[in-house]
C-alpha cells in the first residue's frame, strides 16, 4: 500500500513537473504519429538531445504558432502540408532555418526560396482519385481515369471530397483545377462534378477513409493516404487522373523566438537527411521524400509515372487568391441545400 | 474580524516574503526553492523588490504594512473594516495592474518611467509567491466587506462569493474576451461595431432557407438540433429516472451502468459505431436492404446522424440530473394528492410532474446546450449539415483563418445559450419547489399510473438495447482486425497501445501508457475542484441573496455555452504571456476542465438545492451553526447524487473532452483524446477504439467507486414504492 502511494505520488509529480527544460527540443510533429515517434526516437539516438513531441494538425498548429506569437514554447514545425508553412513563413511567425538544400530535389527547394528560407520541402504527395472497387463492380460502374470523368452522370451521388474551405487538400484539389483547366472552366467543372457529390467533408482524409469502407464509391485526396489505406487491406484502387494532377509539399520550420535554437537547426538537418528520410516505410508512411538520395519505397506512388502539373505555390499558397478562389467556390460549387 | 483577517493577512505576508514570486521553470508545484531560495529565479516579491532589482514589488509590502497598522491601531471597528476593504482592493488592483503592464519584454505603457524603475527587464509570470498573496488579500477584503455588513455578515458566504467571483473573472471573461473583441476588428487594425454587425447579420447565421427547400444557416441548424436534442434527452432522461425510481423493474443495476456509458464514450467513438450501422454499409442497413429491399441510402450523414449521436451522448445528462430530482420529489405530496381520490394519472400529472420542473428544465438546458457547443459528433457525421461549433472550429482552423469570423460565430452561439438560460427562468418562475423538508415524511411514492410507466418502458427498454448494440459494435471493433472490413480476431490493437515489459522491472512499452496516466492524473485533479467550485456556486444561487446575482450566474454558464475550440484558443491567448503564463503546463489543463465543466456542477446543485426546505438551513442556524457547518453537516449529505453527478461528469469530461484540449495539449501533458483523434485521423480505429474501450472500462470502474463511496442518500426512513395493486 505505502508503495502504492509513493508511486502514485511519483506519477503526480511526474505529471505536474512544468514545461519543457531548456535543454530539451519542443517539437509539434503533423505527420502520422508512428512516423513521428520514429523519429523523435531516431533523433535522440544521434544527437543526445531530448525531444519532446506533441502530434497536431497543420490548421491547429497554425492557430496555437499564431496565438502564441512573441513567447512561444515550441521549437520546430514538422511536417503536415506546405501552405500553412509558407503563411506562418509570410506573417514572419517562423524564422529561416539556413538549412543545407544540396541534396534536395527541385520542388523542396523550391519552398526554401518562395519562404526564404523560413520553410523547407520535407516529402512530396500528389494528388490522385481513388474508387472502390468491389462497390463499383457489384454496381458496374466503370472506374474513371481523368478528372473529366468524375462528371459523368453515371456516379451521380458516388464522390466525395472535402471543402476546400476546412481542408488542405480539397484546396490543393482547387488549385490544381484552376491551374490545370483555366479559372472559369475549373469552375465549371467543378460544378458539374459537384452534382455527383454526395458530401463535402470537414476533413481531407475522410473521403478516401468513406471511400475504402464502401460509404461512397469514389474519392478525392493525397496517394499516400490511398496508398495506405489499400495496404491496410481494403478494396481501394487508385488513379492518376489522366489531364495531370498536383501535388502538396510537406515542410519543417523552426518557430521565432525558439528557445532552443540549436536543437532545431540539428532537428531540421536531420529530418532533411537521406538516412532519416528513408525509413518512411518502416511505420507505413509512402510519401516522397525531398532527399534526393533517400531511398522511395516501392509502394510509393513514384513521381515520375504521375503526369505532375507545374504546381505554383507561390501564387496559389498567397492569401488573396485563396481568398478570391474560396469566395468563388461559395458561389458556384458549393450546394445550395442540405 | 480581527482575528480572521489577521490569520490571512500572515498567509498573505508569508507568499510575499517566503515562496517564490515567479512562476518558475521547474514549476508551480516543485519545492526545490525551499534549499535554494536565494537563486535568481526563486526569490520571493521580498527577494525580488530588494535584491533583483524589481523595485515595483516593493509597495506591496508596504500595502501589506498598512492592512497590519489598520489591524493593531485602536480605530474603531466599522471605520477599520473600511479602510481594510479600502487598502486590499487598492493592493490587489496594483498588483493585478503591474503584472498586466510589465510583461516579460518589460513594460507595456509609460515605457519611460517604469524602465527608470528597472523594469526594462521585464518580468516571468506570476507564481505560487503571487497566488498565494492575492488569495489572502482577497480574504482579507471580503472579511472586511463581511464585517460591513454585507451577505449578513457572514464571512464564510462573503469570502465563497469572493473567490468564485474573482476565479470566474480570471478563467472566463479575461481569455473569452481576448477573442471576442475580435468580432468588431477591422481589417488593417482599429474595432468598429459595423463590421460586427455586418458579420453578426448574415444568411450564412441565421438563414431560413431550409423551410423552402433550400439550405438554413448555421445557426438556426444548430437551434434546430439544439431543441430537438434538448427534448429527447430529457424525456428519455425522465423515462429512465422513473423506471429507476417509480418501478420494481428487475435489471435496474444493468440500465444505471447502461445509461452512463455514453457518457463516458470519446465522441467520435459513437460516430463512427453509427456509420458501421447504418452507413451505406452499415450491418443494419445490410439487413434492411437484404430483407425488405429497402434502399441503401447516406441519410446518416446529416441531421439524422447528428441527432441520433447526440441523443446517444446526452441523455444520460439528462438522467443524471432528473434521478436525483425525481428522487427528491415528497411522497407525502403524492399520498396527499391519492388522499383527494386522484388517480395516478392525476397525481403524477398535477403533483409529481410540476415538482420535477426545475429538474426539466435544468436537464433540457443541458441538453440544449451540449447539443449546439457539440463539436465531434456533427464533425463525424455532419456531412453537408453545418452548425455553428464546426463552422467556428474551422474559421479558426480552416484553409483560412478568420478568427473575426469565429468571434462572431462565437457571439451568436453565445446568444442562443443566453435565450435559452432565459426562457428556462421564465418557466421555471418563482414558484417553491421544495419538497424535502426535514419534517416527518414517511410516505410512500405512488406507482406510476399504467400509461405512464408503458410509456416509460416503451421508450427507454428499446433506447437501452440500441445503446448495448452500438457499444458491443464498439468492442467487437476493438478485437478486429479491420473494423468494418476484415473481421478476423485480433489482440494486436490492445498489445500496442498497452503492452507491458516486465523483463527489467515494469516498463511500460505500449504507446498509450503516457497520455493514459497523463489523462487519469489531471482529470483526478480536476473532478473534485470542479465539484466543489460548481456545488459552492450553486449554494450561492439558491441559498444566498446578493446584489448582481443573476449576472453572477449567467457568468458561470459562459464558459460552458462558448465552444471548446473557441476557449482553446482563447486560453493560449490569454496565458501565454505574464502576469499569468500556464501554457505548457498541466494546470492550464486542469483550469480549463474546472471552469468548463463547473456550469454542469452548478445546474446539478441548483435542481437539487431547491428541493431542500430552507426550514432545514435555518434550523440549523438556529441551533448555532454558522453557514458552514451548515453547509457540511446538512446540505451536502443531502446533496450525495448532486456531488456524485458533478464529480463524475467532470472526471469523465476531462477525459473524453476533444476540442477545448487540442490546442493546449504539450508534449509533456498529452492528453488521451488528443492521442486518439491523431490516431482516427490516421486511419487507426483499431487501436484508436482499443483505447477507447480501456478508458470506457477505466471511467466505469472509477464512477462505480465513486458511487460506493460517496453512497445513497437517505431522505427518509425508507424509500418505499406502494405495493402494487
Amino acid at each position: 500500500m505505502k508503495k502504492l502511494a509513493s508511486a502514485c505520488a511519483l506519477a503526480f509529480a511526474a505529471v505536474l513537473s512544468t514545461s519543457a527544460a531548456a535543454d530539451e527540443l519542443s517539437v509539434i510533429c503533423s505527420n502520422e504519429q508512428d512516423w513521428c515517434d520514429l523519429m523523435a526516437g531516431a533523433f535522440e539516438e544521434k544527437t543526445g538531445i531530448d525531444v519532446s513531441m506533441v502530434r497536431k494538425s497543420t490548421g491547429e498548429t497554425l492557430a496555437q504558432v499564431r496565438a502564441e506569437a512573441g513567447n512561444p514554447k515550441i521549437d520546430v514545425w514538422w511536417g503536415g502540408t506546405g501552405d500553412p508553412h509558407l503563411i506562418a513563413a509570410s506573417e514572419n511567425l517562423t524564422q529561416p532555418s539556413g538549412a543545407d538544400t544540396d541534396e534536395l530535389l527541385g520542388w523542396a527547394v523550391n519552398m526554401y526560396n518562395i519562404s526564404k528560407g523560413r520553410t523547407v520541402g520535407i516529402h512530396a504527395g500528389a494528388l490522385g482519385i481513388a474508387y472502390n472497387s468491389e462497390l463499383l463492380a457489384a454496381k458496374e460502374i466503370a472506374p474513371p481515369a481523368c478528372w473529366r470523368d468524375l462528371a459523368d452522370p453515371r456516379f451521380e451521388g458516388e464522390i466525395q471530397v472535402a471543402n476546400p474551405n476546412s481542408s488542405g487538400t480539397a484546396y490543393t484539389e482547387l488549385a490544381t483545377f484552376v491551374q490545370l483547366f483555366g479559372e472559369d472552366d475549373a469552375f465549371k467543372l467543378l460544378a458539374e462534378i459537384g452534382n455527383n457529390v454526395n458530401s463535402y467533408t470537414k476533413s481531407g482524409s475522410a473521403p478516401s477513409k468513406a471511400a475504402a469502407r464502401g460509404e461512397t464509391g469514389i474519392s478525392i485526396g493525397f496517394m499516400h493516404d490511398m496508398v495506405k489505406l489499400a495496404k491496410a487491406g481494403f478494396p481501394l484502387k487508385i488513379v492518376s487522373p489522366c489531364e495531370g494532377t498536383g501535388y502538396e509539399v510537406g515542410g519543417v520550420s523552426i518557430i521565432e523566438g525558439a528557445r532552443n535554437l540549436d536543437g532545431a537547426k540539428k532537428w531540421v538537418e536531420f529530418v532533411l537527411s537521406a538516412e532519416a528520410q528513408s525509413r518512411g516505410p518502416e511505420v507505413g508512411v509512402y510519401n516522397v521524400p525531398s532527399n534526393s538520395n533517400a531511398t522511395v519505397p516501392p509502394e510509393s506512388p513514384a513521381l515520375e509515372s504521375i503526369k505532375l502539373i507545374d504546381y505554383d505555390f507561390a501564387t496559389y499558397g498567397a492569401s488573396d487568391t485563396r481568398e478570391r478562389l474560396l469566395s468563388r467556390w461559395d458561389a458556384e460549387v458549393k450546394p445550395s441545400r442540405n | 474580524m480581527k482575528r480572521t483577517a489577521s490569520l490571512w493577512l500572515l498567509v498573505g505576508l508569508a507568499g510575499y516574503c517566503l515562496p517564490p514570486w515567479y512562476m518558475t521553470d521547474s514549476g508551480f508545484w516543485s519545492f526545490s526553492w525551499v534549499f535554494d531560495f536565494t537563486a535568481d529565479d526563486n526569490g520571493s516579491a521580498l527577494l525580488m523588490g530588494t535584491l533583483h532589482g524589481k523595485t515595483w514589488l516593493l509597495p506591496i509590502f508596504l500595502g501589506f504594512a498598512a492592512l497590519a497598522a489598520i489591524q493593531v491601531l485602536p480605530i474603531h471597528q466599522v471605520s477599520a473594516a473600511r479602510l481594510l476593504v479600502a487598502v486590499a482592493s487598492l493592493l490587489l488592483a496594483y498588483t493585478a495592474l503591474q503584472g498586466l503592464v510589465i510583461v516579460r519584454d518589460g513594460p507595456r505603457l509609460l515605457a519611460g518611467m517604469f524602465t527608470n524603475l528597472g523594469a526594462g527587464g521585464g518580468q516571468a509570470g506570476l507564481g505560487a509567491g503571487a497566488f498565494v498573496s492575492c488569495l489572502s488579500l482577497l480574504f482579507v477584503l471580503t472579511t472586511g466587506l463581511s464585517f460591513l455588513g454585507k451577505g449578513r455578515g457572514d464571512a464564510f458566504i462573503i469570502g465563497t462569493i469572493g473567490l468564485i467571483v474573482a476565479l470566474v473573472g480570471i478563467f472566463v471573461f479575461f481569455p473569452v474576451a481576448h477573442i471576442l473583441i475580435r468580432a468588431f476588428e477591422i481589417e488593417g487594425g482599429g474595432y468598429a461595431l459595423s463590421n460586427f454587425l455586418l458579420g453578426f447579420f448574415s444568411a450564412d447565421i441565421w438563414g431560413l432557407g431550409c423551410f423552402v427547400g433550400g439550405s438554413c444557416g448555421a445557426a438556426i441548424n444548430s437551434v434546430i438540433l439544439g431543441i430537438m436534442t434538448g427534448t429527447g434527452t430529457t424525456l428519455l432522461g425522465l423515462a429512465f429516472a422513473l423506471i429507476f425510481t417509480r418501478t420494481r423493474f428487475r435489471a435496474k443495476r444493468l440500465l444505471r451502468v447502461l445509461t452512463v456509458i455514453p457518457i463516458i464514450t470519446p465522441p467520435f467513438v459513437i460516430g463512427l459505431a453509427l456509420i458501421l450501422l447504418f452507413g451505406r454499409t452499415g450491418t443494419i442497413t445490410n439487413v434492411f436492404a437484404d430483407l425488405f429491399g429497402v434502399e441503401r441510402t447516406r441519410w446518416i450523414y446529416g441531421f439524422g446522424g447528428v441527432y441520433l449521436a447526440q441523443m446517444l451522448s446526452f441523455t444520460p445528462i439528462a438522467f443524471l440530473v432528473l434521478i436525483g430530482v425525481v428522487e427528491g420529489v415528497s411522497p407525502s405530496m403524492e399520498e396527499a394528492s391519492q388522499t383527494l381520490d386522484a388517480d395516478c394519472w392525476q397525481t403524477f400529472r398535477y403533483v409529481s410532474l410540476p415538482l420535477m420542473r426545475p429538474g426539466l428544465a435544468n436537464a433540457f438546458l443541458l441538453g440544449f446546450i451540449e447539443s449546439i457547443a457539440d463539436f465531434g459528433n456533427p464533425l463525424v457525421l455532419g456531412g453537408n449539415f453545418n452548425v455553428l461549433s464546426t463552422e467556428i472550429y474551422f474559421a479558426i482552423i480552416g484553409t483560412v483563418a478568420d478568427p473575426a469570423k469565429a468571434a462572431i460565430l462565437s457571439i451568436a452561439l453565445l446568444s442562443l445559450t443566453l435565450g435559452a438560460f432565459f426562457v428556462q427562468r421564465k418557466w421555471l418562475g418563482k414558484k417553491s419547489y421544495a419538497t424535502v423538508t426535514g419534517k416527518a415524511d414517511s410516505g410512500q411514492h405512488a406507482t406510476l399510473s399504467p400509461l405512464v410507466s408503458t410509456a416509460c418502458y416503451a421508450t427507454a427498454l428499446p433506447w437501452a438495447v440500441f445503446t448495448v448494440v452500438v457499444y458491443s459494435m464498439i468492442l467487437f471493433g476493438s478485437f478486429v482486425k479491420l473494423w468494418g472490413y476484415n473481421h478476423s480476431f485480433t489482440f494486436d490493437h490492445y498489445r500496442r497501445a498497452f503492452s507491458i515489459d516486465f523483463t527489467n522491472g515494469i516498463r511500460w512499452t505500449g504507446v498509450a501508457w503516457d497520455s493514459y496516466f497523463t489523462t487519469l492524473t489531471i482529470s483526478t485533479i480536476a473532478a473534485p475542484l470542479t465539484a466543489l467550485v460548481g456545488l459552492a456556486t450553486a449554494y450561492l444561487l439558491v441559498r444566498q441573496k446578493f446584489a448582481g446575482k443573476d449576472a453572477f450566474e449567467f457568468s458561470t454558464m459562459l464558459s460552458f455555452a462558448i465552444p471548446g475550440t473557441v476557449i482553446g484558443v482563447s486560453y493560449i491567448m490569454a496565458f501565454n504571456f505574464p502576469p499569468i503564463e500556464l501554457t505548457g503546463t498541466s494546470i492550464i489543463l486542469i483550469v480549463v476542465f474546472v471552469f468548463r465543466n463547473m456550469p454542469v456542477g452548478v445546474r446539478g446543485g441548483v435542481a437539487a438545492m431547491s428541493q431542500l426546505d430552507k426550514s432545514l438551513d435555518e434550523a440549523s442556524i438556529t441551533l448555532g451553526a454558522n453557514s458552514f457547518t451548515t453547509v457540511r453537516r446538512v446540505i451536502a449529505p443531502l446533496l450525495g447524487p448532486a456531488i456524485l453527478a458533478a464529480l463524475t461528469y467532470s472526471f469523465v469530461r476531462a477525459i473524453t473532452s476533444v476540442s477545448a484540449v487540442i490546442f493546449l495539449v504539450s508534449a509533456k501533458h498529452n492528453m488521451a483524446t488528443s492521442f486518439i483523434v491523431g490516431r482516427v485521423e490516421n486511419g487507426e480505429f483499431g487501436l484508436a477504439i482499443a483505447y477507447s474501450a480501456v478508458l470506457i472500462v477505466t471511467m466505469l470502474t472509477a464512477i462505480l467507486l465513486l458511487q460506493a463511496a460517496i453512497g445513497t442518500r437517505k431522505l427518509r426512513r425508507a424509500n418505499r414504492l406502494q405495493p402494487v395493486g
